[in-house]
């Protein structure tokens, strides 16, 4: 165990863990923030996607240790985040969700896209999404919510 | 659960037919078909729906001082939309404001018991079908009780009133809100019939509804069985045998031990076999500890089952007439015709693992005489059932909770609750603690449960006219339901979910005989979503789309030529995809191709056209027209969002790494970077939804838009490529 200084969502946190703990369960277990999800754990799925100094990062194979001071951003911030809020508006109005829970990880892509790439091309946006697993396969409306985002986005 | 619906009707049980739970002597579950006598008395026809239950609206509704309408909801929410579409029936025939209206799922309770399956559960595309007259009953009541409480209020007559939502107008433009009367409506009495609204009255019945659970969905706030949390509460994750049924010879923990925050670690019986279980404070050092075990796991009298041999031994299984599960006209037919009139397709299915989002949990305390359970649970009635016998309880000193589940697909439908065993087994060791028992991806994948693997054998002898003289159709597969409470419902020995999709086919079929062999295999087996339809229908849509090609017949017509004249629900779909897709079908891209499909499940008709091409070796679909007849569709949004995203999940079959395969007893995938269901990539660019105008009894929309799509698409590739697609997954093209 071993204490560790982290920025979440602009807060300074310190938590007592072990230092091969990867981010996610540090999350959801330490500081009881639960929007960030196990899928797989081997980033293959994407619902543990945080950002980490703004880059979309998988959580839950980044151990404590290696975060150094980098700030973290997760889906609990997204809706006072510029982009974050129009992004879940726009996931509302698609009605993209069905079982829910891949689309925390989805958003924080979608969001990480659209921060870098305010006019995603299609590829562009199977390339930013395409790591983002959805089981109940809702991509047609992840589709047009991110491209509804994207046009309000001026 | 297909079964329970569709094939009582072909069995000549009547439909109302139900499951009916108790607990046996012994100590098992008992699920029996139970068949109720009264109604049948009536002389009525299978049509009419399940016996009457007088619903108290209590149970189910609730209007605060605020003004807020909770409304209970009897089935588990895991993406299917009934969190939104079972209150939207509730609230319209009550006239209750939507924006007020709070669902909340039900806890395990006999009154949340379905319907028509007379357990608690959702399965087999019932959450509507079975439940809409219930609900639409129960907010009948509610509002009659409120107008009952104004009418006495104002000493005037209750027909004198009427309601706008939310509020009960009396003469002279007298209003009471429901907030204000719901204390006086709960003394007045529960009216034994009511009247219910035409259709064209219906406020939100039929009207695109958004979800109640998008926004709490998209800001990470919602709470899914996973995320439960409670102080002291401690995280469980078990060694399981590395073989279905192996058992733990000996374990050292030495080293598991020294894992900082490790509370328990002991040895735990499975229904298959035995593991070792690690308690922890945190999920983390639980894994830990647990990957420090060093187990001697005894194999020795377990079957080690390996995919390539199993092969062997269906392919030639199916060369051999099976149990008879459909004998129509002369069998004899087909061998009078010649063999350059025969086609003989082989057919191959792989196990195929759910992989919910969500992996699988379950919280549970036990406090010597009573315990709570928090389970995202298909089946609470079995689930609570499970619990309170592994703790040597009632079932009714379990206070069971119903957890928002992150997907199922039917692995959350599991008749011997292993889960909530094994959670049940821990929480006995660590009594007055809540555990939360966590299932690894790495669990699931390699946990069984699949849908069985599946070999056919299809012979069919064409007639001068090109259409189909005579078929012999042999399946070779494990039955689901052999061995578990569900093999109530097997007749003669016969799975009927082993060839749901050819047995019932709507197509008009002549010297029809179709048998099925069960073999028995050491892979513990699970409906996964659409059950038998997943290969039956891939079977008899390539093959059909291939008997039209091959007389040079439009796949369309050919189908529609082919139907029986009653199959009224499919010709509405194949007219209706038929015009909607007309117009891109016309101008197709070069390299493009488009494939057909039409099937009918969970008694909802679905006709298919995709938009095919190859990119990077494989298929891509740029667009599916998708026609449905579901009866009256009571939330359209959500019917057109099942069909689209269903069509994406239903592509997992073709997938190139979209196979369970094991080796010497060992299953060969971990996770999802060696079983790998559909990404973004891989799912159709854009599905358009096209639904049947109906006022019939709303039917199933969760299971019914998977079977289509994988052959429409293989019938797509087989114009490109010229070659049939007989073996899944799609390893290459």
């Amino acid at each position: 165990m071993a204490k560790f200084q982290l920025t979440v969502n602009g807060q300074r946190k310190e938590v007592n863990a072990d230092p091969t703990t990867p981010l996610l369960w540090v999350l959801r277990e330490d500081l009881k923030m639960t929007g960030t999800k196990y899928g797989c754990g081997v980033s293959a799925c994407g619902a543990c996607t945080v950002h980490v100094d703004g880059v979309a990062t998988r959580s839950c194979m980044l151990p404590i240790s290696l975060l150094g001071d980098r700030p973290i951003t997760t889906i609990e911030a997204m809706a006072n985040d510029r982009v974050g809020r129009v992004v879940q508006d726009a996931w509302v109005e698609k009605d993209v969700v069905q079982c829910g829970y891949c689309q925390s990880g989805q958003i924080m892509s979608a969001v990480a896209l659209l921060k870098e790439t305010p006019r995603p091309t299609e590829t562009q946006i199977e390339e930013s999404m395409g790591g983002n697993l959805c089981r109940c396969a809702t991509y047609v409306r992840i589709r047009e919510a991110v491209q509804l985002a994207s046009q309000r986005l001026k | 659960m297909s079964a329970a619906t569709k094939r009582s009707k072909d069995h000549g049980i009547n439909r109302r037919s139900f499951l009916h739970a108790s607990v046996t002597a012994a100590g098992g579950l008992l699920v029996s078909l139970y068949f109720n006598r009264a109604s049948a008395q009536e002389g009525a026809s299978a049509a009419q729906g399940p016996p009457k239950i007088n619903y108290p609206p209590d149970a189910f509704v609730e209007i605060r001082p605020d003004g807020k309408i909770v409304i209970q909801v009897n089935r588990l929410e895991f993406g299917q939309g009934v969190q939104t579409a079972l209150p939207m029936v509730l609230a319209d025939e009550m006239d209750a404001d939507w924006a007020s209206v709070v669902p909340q799922l039900a806890q395990a309770k006999d009154i949340y018991k379905d319907p028509v399956f007379g357990i608690q559960m959702v399965g087999g595309s019932g959450s509507i079908a079975h439940s809409f007259q219930q609900y639409r009953e129960l907010g009948a009541k509610t509002r009659a009780m409120l107008l009952s409480a104004a009418a006495k209020n104002w000493n005037v007559g209750a027909d004198t009133l009427r309601t706008e939502p939310s509020v009960v107008i009396g003469p002279g433009g007298k209003r009471a809100t429901y907030a204000e009367l719901a204390k006086a409506a709960t003394a007045m009495p529960v009216p034994a019939n009511v009247r219910l609204k035409n259709p064209s009255e219906f406020r939100y019945i039929g009207k695109r509804t958004p979800r109640l659970d998008s926004r709490a969905k998209c800001d990470g706030s919602i709470k899914f069985g996973l995320d439960f949390d409670q102080p002291g509460m401690l995280t469980a994750v078990v060694a399981h045998p590395p073989m279905f049924g192996a058992k733990v010879r000996g374990f050292d923990d030495a080293d598991a031990r020294r894992v900082e925050g490790v509370r328990e670690i002991f040895q735990i019986s499975l229904p298959r076999g035995s593991g070792i279980a690690v308690v922890a404070d945190k999920f983390w050092t639980a894994k830990q500890a647990r990957d420090r075990l060093k187990i001697d796991w005894d194999t020795t009298e377990i079957a080690k089952e390996d995919t390539t041999a199993l092969w062997a031994k269906y392919r030639q299984l199916a060369g051999t007439k099976g149990l008879s599960a459909l004998a129509r006209g002369d069998e004899s037919a087909l061998d009078k015709i010649a063999s350059a009139n025969r086609i003989v397709a082989e057919y191959e299915f792989p196990y195929l693992a759910h992989t919910p989002m969500e992996p699988l949990n379950t919280t549970i305390r036990f406090d010597g005489d009573r315990a709570e359970a928090w389970v995202g649970s298909q089946f609470q009635t079995c689930d609570q059932m499970a619990i309170a016998q592994t703790l040597g309880l009632k079932a009714e000193q379990v206070l069971f909770h119903t957890e928002m589940a992150g997907g199922g697909f039917g692995r959350r439908a599991v008749p011997d609750s292993h889960v909530q065993r094994e959670a049940a087994e821990i929480a006995k060791k660590l009594r007055g603690t809540t555990v939360k028992l966590i299932w690894t991806r790495e669990d699931d994948v390699r946990g069984g449960f699949y849908r069985p693997m599946f070999f056919h054998r299809v012979e069919i002898g064409v007639g001068t006219d090109g259409m189909p003289a005579a078929w012999r159709h042999v399946v070779v597969g494990q039955s689901i339901m052999e061995g578990t409470p569900f093999a109530m419902m097997m007749k003669d020995g016969i799975d009927p979910t082993v060839a749901e999709g050819i047995t019932d086919t709507q197509y008009n079929l002549a010297n029809f005989n179709v048998s099925i062999h069960q073999p028995k295999v050491n892979v513990p087996v699970l409906w996964w979503r659409s059950v038998g339809n997943t290969h039956t229908a891939y079977v008899m849509e390539t093959l059909i789309e291939e008997l039209a090609e091959r007389t040079k017949m439009d796949p369309i017509a050919y189908r529609r030529k082919l139907l029986k004249p009653d199959a009224k629900k499919l010709r509405a779909a194949l007219d209706l995809m038929e015009a909607k897709s007309a117009a891109w079908r016309q101008k197709l891209p070069k390299g493009h191709a488009v494939g057909f499909a039409l099937h009918e499940s969970f008694d909802t008709g679905v006709a298919v056209a995709v938009d095919v091409s190859i990119v990077n070796k494989r298929p891509k679909v740029h667009g599916a027209t998708v026609a449905v007849h579901c009866g009256l569709a009571a939330n359209p949004l959500t019917v057109e969002s099942q069909f689209q995203a269903g069509s994406g999940f239903g592509l997992s079959q073709l997938m190139a790494k979209g196979a369970i395969t094991l080796k010497d007893g060992l299953v060969e995938q971990r996770n999802f970077h060696e079983f790998v269901p559909p990404y973004i990539m891989d799912a159709p660019v854009a599905v358009d939804v096209h639904i049947v105008p109906s006022t019939d009894p709303p039917t199933g929309c969760g299971e019914p838009p998977v079977p289509v799509i994988s052959p429409a698409v293989a019938n797509a590739l087989s114009k490109l490529t010229g070659k049939r697609y007989r073996s899944l997954p799609l390893v290459e093209i």
